[in-house]
């Protein structure tokens, strides 16, 4: 199944991803090689089967309201690409 | 007759709530406010791959505690959702939140209760969903910082049917839900702060008609106040706009709370559009009817119902219960008061009043306030016996009481020698002292006019410095003046 210029297009944007025309082409081809697989799933027939959600039939652990720190603020710096003694820093977003 | 007569509005708000949890959402970090950046942070909240989330219990208590109090259907089996956006306070990359399960359905929040105005607001829908952190745009000139304390921070969205019809509405519904989280204490309820933000979603169309206009959304409005402001003005700017002949555009609009103007944010090109899915790392929870049940035992008496027993039970007027229920530690200090008096009238009267002015004067709340419930009701009660007159009560005994709240008022009012003299003798001596000092009043009483009794009267208790009892002395002064 093709997926066209303006699905690329579109998806970029939601993604905040930028690339040039050479590679908006090959991206459009393997998203469409990537559709064309799932229609190939499509061709089994699940009309009574429901949809599986989550891997496990266990009811979830929920947790007591307590807090407690695993890690400090060097620890959760340490990995980002730009920051300063307290804060992550990105690329200004402009605020309208 | 103005044009904007013909236009009525259509307003349906989303209010965001943030639970008054000690942790996060679905992690353990703390969820207090304004600590230092991101000193509240931990793997899930950082969005570190292989890291799993785990539901706070709290989270599911509080928004059955809410929609208990709405009387909102609760649904069992609760899933949850991704919401997916990018930027840089969300670094998950998406939101987790309810999206076609809410937890409650339902219910209504009440305008202007026990009113003329009364009006009811359906409830579309309320459903648990987590905060996002914060970008600080105007610290550092070339970056955006990003603060993460408060991402993951559990919150509580409240979507109201379009059926508010004034920014004056609008004003009240905030209020009305505010007043009900602080009642249900499950949020702090500061517009400031951002732990209650409010979303307006505002349209106009000719009076009568049948089909919405258009609508636009406008957000950051960071008082209730400005919740009107923002509205008041998105409804004239809509029917300015129609009136010329142009079309309103579906948009994210943005309150700008120094002109009290809203501009454009979002067109609706540029609307997000968050490919929600279902959350497989979390579970669906259920919420039992046992559960439910158990939330019930713990609800508070909420506002609506503390009027009903002022006004029908306590006899108090509309507007002294509504005083009092203002605030809920009004209403435990008024309850409180009650257990150790039963003149529930005067002591509406001393917290509504003395009490409340007192507060205020001195910028403090009634939490802090020193002087204990039981010891305003051995006040009341001396007042009652007839021991002291009112006046002597709030202008001497109650600033007495405030400076040192230890003392017991009867001690007070027998070390100041406040105590009402009520003995015959003592009053007829007060009333001879007058009689003799006004000569032409009491001949032009005599003489038929009566209304110098407020003056005799002024002078009786002048002359007894306040001390003698009032009614006492007036009913024994009419008697000698009669004779």
């Amino acid at each position: 199944m093709a997926v066209d210029k303006l699905t690329v297009k579109k998806i970029a944007t939601l993604a905040k991803l930028e690339f040039n025309e050479e590679q908006a082409v090959s991206i459009q081809q393997d998203l469409s090689r990537m559709l064309d697989f799932v229609n190939k799933l499509n061709e089994v027939d699940t009309e009574d089967v429901e949809p599986l959600v989550y891997m496990l039939n266990e009811r979830p652990t929920l947790r007591k309201d307590e807090p407690l720190q695993e890690i400090s603020q060097q620890e959760a710096l340490k990995n980002a690409p730009d920051k300063d003694t307290d804060f992550f820093k990105v690329p200004k977003v402009i605020k309208r | 007759m103005s044009v904007y007569n013909k236009y009525q509005a259509v307003i349906g708000l989303e209010i965001h709530a943030q639970l008054s949890t000690k942790s996060k959402a679905y992690a353990s970090d703390s969820a207090t406010f304004g600590d230092l950046p991101n000193t509240n942070i931990s793997p899930v909240t950082l969005g570190h791959p292989g890291t799993l989330p785990v539901l706070n219990e709290k989270n599911i208590e509080f928004a059955v505690k809410l929609g208990l109090a709405v009387g909102a259907t609760i649904r069992e089996n609760n899933e949850f959702a991704r919401k997916n956006y990018f930027y840089a306070d969300l670094p998950k990359g998406y939101q987790i939140t309810q999206d076609k399960t809410p937890i409650c359905t339902g219910g209504f929040i009440t305008l202007f209760p026990n009113t003329a105005k009364e009006k009811k607001i359906e409830i579309t829908r309320i459903h648990m969903e987590e905060d996002a952190g914060k970008s600080i745009h105007d610290q550092d000139p070339f970056n955006t910082l990003v603060d993460l304390n408060r991402a993951g921070v559990p919150l509580v969205e409240i979507v109201s049917e379009p059926q508010i019809s004034s920014a004056e509405e609008a004003y009240e519904y905030v209020t009305q839900v505010r007043k009900l989280l602080r009642y249900l204490e499950i949020c702090d309820g500061n517009m400031e702060e951002g732990s209650l933000r409010c979303d307006a979603n505002v349209s106009v169309m000719l009076k009568g008609a049948s089909k919405f206009g258009e609508r636009t959304e406008t957000k950051n409005m960071n008082s209730i106040r400005n919740v009107k402001r923002a509205i008041e003005h998105e409804i004239i700017r809509q029917i300015d706009v129609l009136e010329n002949g142009e079309k309103i555009e579906m948009e994210t609009r943005s309150f700008n709370a120094v002109d009290g103007t809203t501009f454009t944010m979002r067109s609706k090109e540029e609307a997000h559009d968050y490919r929600y899915f279902p959350e497989p790392d979390l579970q669906p929870v259920i919420v039992s009817q046992n559960y439910i049940n158990g939330v019930k035992t713990t609800l508070p008496t909420l506002p609506n119902e503390l009027y009903k027993i002022y006004t029908k039970e306590f006899r108090l007027s509309e507007y002294d219960a509504n005083l009092i229920i203002e605030s809920k530690p009004l209403g435990i200090y008024y309850n409180e008061l009650t257990q150790y008096t039963k003149n529930y009238k005067a002591a509406s009267n001393w917290l509504n009043g003395n009490i409340k002015s007192y507060l205020n004067e001195n910028g403090i709340t009634i939490e802090n306030f020193v002087i204990k419930p039981a010891k305003i009701a051995a006040l009341i009660q001396l007042i009652d016996d007839g021991k002291v007159s009112n006046t002597v009560a709030s202008q001497h005994i109650f600033p007495i009481m405030v400076k040192q709240p230890e003392l017991e008022p009867l001690a007070i009012a027998e070390q100041n020698n406040l105590i009402q003299e009520s003995n015959d003798d003592d009053l007829s001596s007060y009333i001879e002292q007058v009689i003799v000092n006004n000569p032409k009043e009491i001949e032009r009483f005599r003489n038929g006019e009566q209304q110098l009794i407020g003056f005799l009267m002024g002078q009786l208790m002048k002359t007894s410095k306040g001390k003698a009892d009032p009614k006492k002395a007036n009913s024994l002064l009419r008697e000698k003046l009669n004779q």
